[in-house]
């Protein structure tokens, strides 16, 4: 267990940024903290990283509580919103950023090299940041989180701002340093890429957990018997009590919902009764924004303010 | 601690290797050297001897007029308007031939006119050289008699004396000990502004630059602005050695420029002092009068002082000045509707200083060198006129006592101001939040 949250709380005057969640993170995994805008997520990742500390509820690191001033050492921090001085040069830049960390100067400049030939960045050393393109601060910007070989790895949004080939890159990366055992909590709202990258999600709205799941179970828990059925030609009949057509498409395919009671079995027994040659047959499997939006939906999306004395 | 060290090795370099920096730390004691360059050039172009002829039929002149060193007269006959020029004379000047009291018919022909000192000097001669005349003829005395009853009497000068503690007399000079104390507090007021803006600008610079929250995840707040703090205050401290050490190299360097005699005058009226009286210029006089007074000032003690007095406001004052940049976003009217009751008590320690300097050891002066918010000032402006006389080691070490105090406890207030301000986005706070904030 890399990490456990038990009932964190944390008020703020007008809100409850975050309400009693608990949640774990087990060790090399890609956890994904999910949640609108407001939800509580930057507050949750401030108190993991030890600069806010949480009004109730406590956080184990490693099995121990969390002592923020040892183990910051081991964590490595991106905030959504990016930050390196503007004046300073590149070179100089990570290596302070690095020995802030615990980094001894020589280890520092060691693995900054290499990641700067990894990346591509070895004729930046010498440039300030004011004369990197956004993308290229976000590069920087990761290598600075990741240099010192943290065990847990906190990403607020990684990929905004990024193009799609930088962002390849960097996910690359992502992947290659959870398979070296560090552990990766990934914030964001961009459901598609959560799908692609995470074991485990939490989503959370308004300062309270919805979910907490694998992304495999999530989405069993949450279909809805939806199928997608190909034809060569549409079959005559599509009415049944074993399901119900939900769209024709112009393919010669149909979704259908299932009713409750029957297997997709029937379904077939169905057609092929009718001789309808059938080309293929699929689950559709809610996507995550699916649930997200399910799951958000009727709450209203933005928080309003609450009066936390009562 | 290590990482405080990591926080202000970059404060300072990056301040430090700045050009702006390299700049004014170079060219203010070239600026200062210029202005003291300027003075004592003109001293010297002062000195410059101009020779004039002088014809004089009637003999007027002949036995009382005094060359100076500015103007050296010869009398001669040989000359006239067309070939003074020629002859090495700068000017030539005629008497009148009828009887002494025709002071209307001097007349001074030069090429080029002479400088003001030169015609002041000229006329002066003339005005002794006919009043020793007249004195010498009519009234039938020696004038150097009457030079010496005059001279004896003009020598008056008024020499404040205060009686040391060990009944020793010490003497000293107010308008030395004022100048002295008004300049040092004023350097005081000013690099309070100065260094107090460049914390508030850093504070500010990394929380709109969203690195603070990168840095926080690795040092705590706490360590980051005193990082920022004490790698500034040390920016301060080196301009202010850099500019003791250009400084005194310069004038050095200067004074070496002084003609030797003229230095040699100063040297030996010092030692005449009180009562110098005699050939010496009154410039001269007062040169020597000056050296002789700063002698008498404790350097060393008013140097401590300083130094003391910079940092202990500058703490006192950066730790405010960083609450106010954590409290404001990307507007820099805000940091001015905010700065305003810092700013405030600095001024105000400015006002009660110079109405203060004229009488160092009134109560107003007093109470307020004691009080953190105006004691860097008002106390750098009393020390020069002397530890323990006008301020005695009671208030010395209450106020310093009261700085440290002080400032441990705007730190204090300041560094959870600070820890909550820097992480908050948004509209910018109200002092009124602010305190809020400190008392979590």
């Amino acid at each position: 267990m890399m990490l456990e949250l038990r009932n964190l709380k944390k008020y703020y005057a007008t809100q409850k940024a975050v309400d009693d969640i608990s949640f774990t993170v087990q060790e090399g995994s890609v956890f994904g903290l999910l949640g609108p805008n407001g939800a509580g997520k930057t507050t949750l990742l401030r108190m993991l990283t030890g600069i806010l500390y949480p009004d109730e509820g406590q956080i184990f690191f490693n099995g121990k509580p969390f002592e923020p001033l040892k183990d910051i050492e081991q964590i490595g921090y991106m905030p959504e919103e990016r930050g390196l001085y503007k004046k300073m040069k590149i070179g100089e830049q990570a290596l302070y950023l690095a020995q802030l960390k615990g980094l001894s100067k020589a280890d520092a400049m060691q693995l900054i090299k290499e990641w700067f030939i990894k990346l591509e960045m070895q004729s930046w050393w010498n440039k300030k940041v004011e004369d990197l393109s956004k993308g290229m601060s976000q590069k920087l910007q990761f290598v600075t989180t990741v240099l010192h070989r943290p065990k847990l790895i906190i990403l607020d949004e990684p990929f905004s701002g990024l193009d799609p080939v930088n962002s390849n890159v960097i996910k690359d990366e992502i992947f290659r340093l959870a398979k070296e055992g560090a552990t990766i909590i990934f914030s964001t709202h961009r459901m598609e890429q959560v799908e692609e990258i995470c074991d485990h999600i939490v989503l959370v709205n308004k300062g309270k957990k919805l979910l907490d799941n694998t992304v495999k179970d999530a989405k069993q828990e949450f279909k809805q018997n939806l199928f997608k059925i190909s034809f060569e030609n549409l079959p005559g009949h599509t009415d049944s009590k074993v399901f119900q057509t939900i769209k024709q498409h112009s393919d010669h395919s149909l979704t259908v919902k299932i009713n409750e009671g029957y297997k997709p079995n029937d379904v077939l027994t169905y057609f092929i009764d009718q001789n309808a040659a059938i080309t293929s047959f699929n689950e559709l499997l809610p996507s995550l924004n699916d649930i997200f939006i399910n799951l958000v939906e009727g709450t209203a999306a933005s928080r309003q303010f609450q009066n936390t004395t009562a | 601690m290590n990482k405080t060290w990591l926080v202000i090795k970059r404060e300072y370099l990056s301040r430090v290797r700045k050009k702006t920096f390299i700049l004014t730390t170079i060219l203010t004691p070239l600026l200062f050297a210029a202005v003291i360059g300027t003075v004592i050039l003109i001293t010297i172009k002062n000195v410059r001897n101009e020779k004039i002829a002088v014809v004089d039929p009637s003999g007027l002149l002949k036995s009382n007029l005094e060359s100076s060193k500015t103007v050296t007269y010869q009398f001669t006959t040989d000359v006239d308007t067309s070939n003074f020029v020629a002859k090495g004379f700068s000017a030539i000047l005629f008497s009148p031939h009828s009887g002494v009291n025709e002071t209307n018919n001097f007349k001074l022909i030069t090429e080029k006119s002479l400088s003001r000192m030169a015609n002041e000097s000229i006329e002066k001669s003339i005005d002794r050289a006919l009043e020793n005349n007249m004195i010498s003829q009519e009234l039938k005395i020696d004038p150097r008699l009457i030079d010496s009853i005059k001279s004896n009497a003009e020598s008056v000068s008024i020499i404040t004396n205060k009686k040391g503690e060990d009944g020793k007399l010490q003497q000293s000079n107010f308008n030395i000990a004022s100048s002295i104390g008004y300049f040092t507090a004023f350097l005081i007021y000013i690099t309070l502004f100065i260094y107090g803006a460049m914390v508030m600008r850093g504070v500010m610079e990394e929380k709109t630059n969203r690195i603070a929250e990168v840095i926080i995840s690795s040092v705590k707040p706490f360590q980051l602005m005193m990082g920022k703090i004490i790698g500034i205050g040390a920016v301060g401290l080196t301009q202010f050695l850099i500019w003791i050490v250009l400084i005194s190299i310069i004038t050095t360097g200067l004074t070496s420029l002084i003609p030797a005699d003229v230095l040699h005058q100063v040297q030996q009226t010092q030692q005449q002092i009180p009562g110098a009286t005699g050939q010496s210029s009154e410039a001269i006089r007062a040169m020597a009068e000056v050296q002789n007074n700063l002698a008498t000032v404790n350097w060393g003690l008013v140097i401590f002082c300083f130094i003391f007095y910079f940092l202990g406001g500058y703490l006192f004052y950066a730790a405010l000045f960083a609450a106010v940049g954590s409290a404001v976003n990307e507007d820099p009217q805000d940091a001015q509707s905010l700065m305003f009751p810092i700013t405030m008590p600095i001024v105000i320690g400015i006002v009660i200083m110079i109405n203060s300097i004229n009488d160092p050891s009134s109560s107003l002066a007093t109470w307020s060198s004691l009080i953190p918010f105006f004691s860097p000032i008002v106390m750098m402006a009393r020390i020069p006129f002397g530890v323990p006389d006008t301020v005695p080691y009671w208030q010395l070490g209450a106020s310093m006592v009261l700085l440290v105090l002080g400032f441990v406890f705007t730190t204090w207030l300041c560094s959870k101001i600070y820890r909550t301000g820097i992480l908050l986005y948004g509209k910018k706070a109200t002092w009124k939040e602010m305190l809020k904030w400190a008392r979590r």
